[in-house]
């Protein structure tokens, strides 16, 4: 028998993996979450029915989301995740030594424990002594905060179900609230490739533009996500994520990293002419 | 009464499933026969909806003349509300309204009534010919908003009004105040007037707990209760509810004099459907609702610079009870008028809430919202202090300014007028209504005096970019004035 596990990327397109076996599935009171174990990607998380992660091309997402503001501003001492129930972007955060606190905020705490008994690849960190869980809403969080993190890093699933709040225009606004005067806000982009997508990059991307005053957007190569190229969205009230590139020091920390390097961070700012188009565009 | 029949029954919607299993040939209207008519309509609403869009018919019953599942579903409502006939609607409350005041006044009856009723109140009477006897609503000064009406200010107007036919009571308010309605039914009935309710904004009061007062409960001899605004049906149905002072038979032909021939069986059904559900799970949707409005008052109010009232402002007078479910916002202390804040939300933030006046913005809470956007709101209420905040000093500071009647609504609207610049309409008296939509209030009616006052308040709305009605002249550049 072969059981194979299909994603929908747009109502004409399918994504199709072949699955070993289904090693977890139950509902949540947010989200439908499975885990499957596959042979070419190793296990897998899926979030109703959308694949939030792969054992195999996880580091590019999570080395992407943290060392890229990391390397321009390594002074960074207070971070704030939003999502990331899986883990992967406090373990990278973590690396750095010279961060002092890591809250960590996260909707739905079953996703957690779940990844913590199915995925010790990515969910290995939330016992450091500086991280700090809170199962709350994300929107909810940022509200009440004011001028305390370096970092905000919104590690969100797609618009469209509990992230939903993490793409409005109060939240990025918020956000700008929350953060000190260097601050930085990353967050997952999605992608222009496929139509479906490109009205909400656009209004994503004129939405945290109206909030802060540098907004930019960054890409990766992920192989198990719709089209395989994701965006990245890079937002700070004064550092450019290029001119002020600490690359030299950075390197100096002498973090192993395989996807993630200084040349490709001056590089993954250059985009295609139709990204361009669509963020361009009014 | 079927004695098959339950609060888990629907006997409309039974009909309808029914009607749609046999296959019917529909060799009458409407004319879109199913939809397949207009392909067009039928994917964007629906097969189903359209489906159901039928005419009157021997096992679906008629609105007009009720015998077998129309009655049954408003035996089922009557029951569900604790009155004695329910009537469903489907002209709109406004039809209800009307229905109540047609039913209780001829032309020169007095009925006495607060004058911060709904438009439809006085449209009626300008029909009807009957005569309002205002009495002045307080008013919070601080919010600039119209309260209920104060028992001592009702038993004055029936003293000095013994021959008035009726009483009518907002119940509560588009911003949940409610009067002292049980007491208004005592002083009403004791010199043999009829209590009519306005209960647009007040069908979870006979579902939920620990809310105020219903006006069946209360003893009131009518209600209009817009089941579309809080209890779930589909805009424009409503149920008109009766109690033992009021002849069934009369009231129907009062409804037949204006409603359609041809009701509407997505409404019909979307009353029965509602009135299962709130008899069913009411208790705890409105448990919800409270739960929401509550939570979102209390985070509203930490942020600072607006003020989301409730409870407090209970001062067992004008504010005799407030509904917790409504969330309402004062936002004129962070120096932005509530239609500014009502504004910016729709544009910046694509949240669309009820309405925003001179100094309060409201929100409609219901059991259909969900935590995101409640925390959408906050967040969103939290970003626009941040900013637009400014200092309010130089505000408009009052919202309601008491009116002086000059001649009755009828006369005014059917005198002879003429139109003149706005400007230039100090002093006389006025021939039509002028009014923010919504809520709906008149800030003038026919038949009333134009005054410097109420002039300054309407030029204001318009700057602050209020959208005001009601005036012949769609800019409300002119006004027509009795002449």
């Amino acid at each position: 028998m072969e059981l194979w596990f299909t994603e929908k990327h747009t109502d004409d397109v399918n994504f199709t993996i072949k699955v070993k076996k289904q090693l977890y599935s139950a509902k949540s009171y947010y989200q439908q979450i499975d885990i499957l174990d596959t042979y070419e990607f190793g296990r897998v998380l899926v979030l109703d029915g959308f694949i939030m992660l792969t054992e195999k091309d996880e580091y590019i997402y999570h080395e992407m989301i943290t060392h890229v503001p990391m390397a321009v501003n390594p002074q960074i001492k207070s971070v704030l995740v939003i999502g990331a129930g899986d883990g992967g972007t406090i373990r990278e955060l973590t690396r750095y030594d010279t961060i002092e606190n890591i809250d960590m905020v996260e909707i739905d705490g079953q996703v957690i424990e779940v990844c913590k008994e199915y995925l010790p690849q990515t969910a290995c960190k939330f016992d450091d002594p500086r991280a700090h869980l809170y199962i709350e809403d994300g929107l909810k969080f940022v509200r009440r905060k004011s001028g305390e993190y370096d970092l905000i890093i919104v590690d969100s699933t797609d618009p469209f179900g509990p992230g939903e709040g993490l793409f409005t225009k109060e939240f990025y606004g918020n956000c700008f609230k929350a953060l000190t005067d260097s601050g930085i806000l990353i967050n997952q982009h999605e992608s222009t490739y496929y139509d479906s997508y490109v009205d909400m990059v656009k209004r994503t991307h004129q939405r945290i533009g109206s909030a802060f005053p540098v907004c930019m957007v960054y890409q990766s190569h992920i192989p198990t996500y719709p089209s395989g190229h994701w965006l990245f969205g890079f937002a700070a009230k004064n550092l450019h994520p290029v001119y002020d590139l600490k690359a030299k020091e950075w390197e100096s920390l002498g973090l192993k990293t395989r996807y993630y390097n200084t040349e490709l961070h001056k590089g993954c700012f250059a985009l295609p002419n139709y990204v361009k188009e669509v963020l361009a565009d009014e | 009464m079927d004695l098959k029949l339950t609060q888990n029954c629907a006997p409309i919607y039974e009909a309808l499933q029914k009607h749609l299993k046999n296959r019917v040939v529909r060799l009458d209207v409407p004319g879109h026969k199913g939809g397949r008519m207009n392909k067009e309509l039928r994917n964007f609403l629906g097969e189903n909806c359209l489906k159901v869009d039928v005419n009157s018919m021997k096992p679906l019953d008629n609105l007009c003349h009720p015998v077998s599942v129309i009655k049954e579903a408003e035996e089922l409502a009557s029951e569900a509300f604790g009155a004695k006939h329910s009537f469903f609607i489907v002209n709109g409350t406004t039809a209800a309204v009307q229905a109540m005041i047609f039913a209780s006044c001829k032309a020169g009856d007095k009925i006495i009534m607060p004058r911060n009723v709904h438009r439809s109140a006085i449209n009626a009477l300008v029909v009807c010919g009957a005569i309002p006897v205002y009495v002045n609503p307080g008013t919070n000064k601080q919010l600039g908003i119209p309260l209920g009406m104060s028992v001592a200010d009702v038993e004055k107007a029936i003293r000095q009004n013994p021959d008035a036919k009726a009483v009518l009571v907002n119940n509560p308010t588009y911003y949940g105040i409610c009067s002292d309605i049980r007491r208004i039914v005592e002083l009403a009935h004791s010199n043999n007037m009829l209590v009519l309710a306005d209960e647009a904004h007040g069908t979870h009061f006979y579902f939920g707990e620990g809310l105020p007062c219903s006006a069946m409960e209360a003893g009131a001899d009518m209600a209009a209760v817009s089941i579309h605004k809080t209890g779930g049906s589909l805009t424009q149905s409503s149920i008109l509810l009766c109690s033992n002072n009021v002849s069934e038979g009369y009231v129907r032909q009062v409804i037949n004099l204006t409603q359609t021939t041809s009701g509407s069986y997505l409404l019909m059904v979307s009353l029965d459907l509602a009135r299962k559900n709130l008899y069913l799970n009411g208790k705890e949707m409105f448990k919800k609702t409270v739960d929401y409005a509550t939570y979102a008052r209390e985070e509203i109010n930490k942020i600072g610079g607006y003020y989301a009232f409730g409870e407090e402002l209970v001062n067992h007078d004008d504010i005799y009870a407030f509904d917790t479910t409504k969330l309402s916002v004062h936002t004129r202390a962070m120096g932005l008028a509530g239609v500014e804040v009502y504004d910016i939300l729709r544009d910046d933030y694509d949240i669309q809430i009820e309405f925003g006046d001179i100094g309060n913005i409201l929100a409609i809470v219901s059991a259909g919202d969900r935590e995101l956007e409640i925390e959408r709101f906050i967040s969103a209420l939290s970003e626009i202090k941040r900013l637009y905040g400014k200092d309010p000093s130089g505000m408009f500071d009052h919202e309601y300014i008491n009116p002086t009647v000059v001649l009755a609504p009828q006369q005014a609207f059917y005198s002879n007028k003429k139109s003149v610049p706005i400007n230039q309409s100090c002093r006389m008296i006025c021939g039509e209504f002028v009014m923010c939509y919504p809520p709906g209030i008149p800030i003038l009616a026919p038949g009333e005096r134009i005054t410097s006052e109420i002039l300054d308040y309407i030029a204001y709305c318009k700057e602050k970019g209020c959208f005001m009605t009601g005036t012949e002249d769609m800019e409300i550049n002119y006004i027509n004035v009795v002449v």
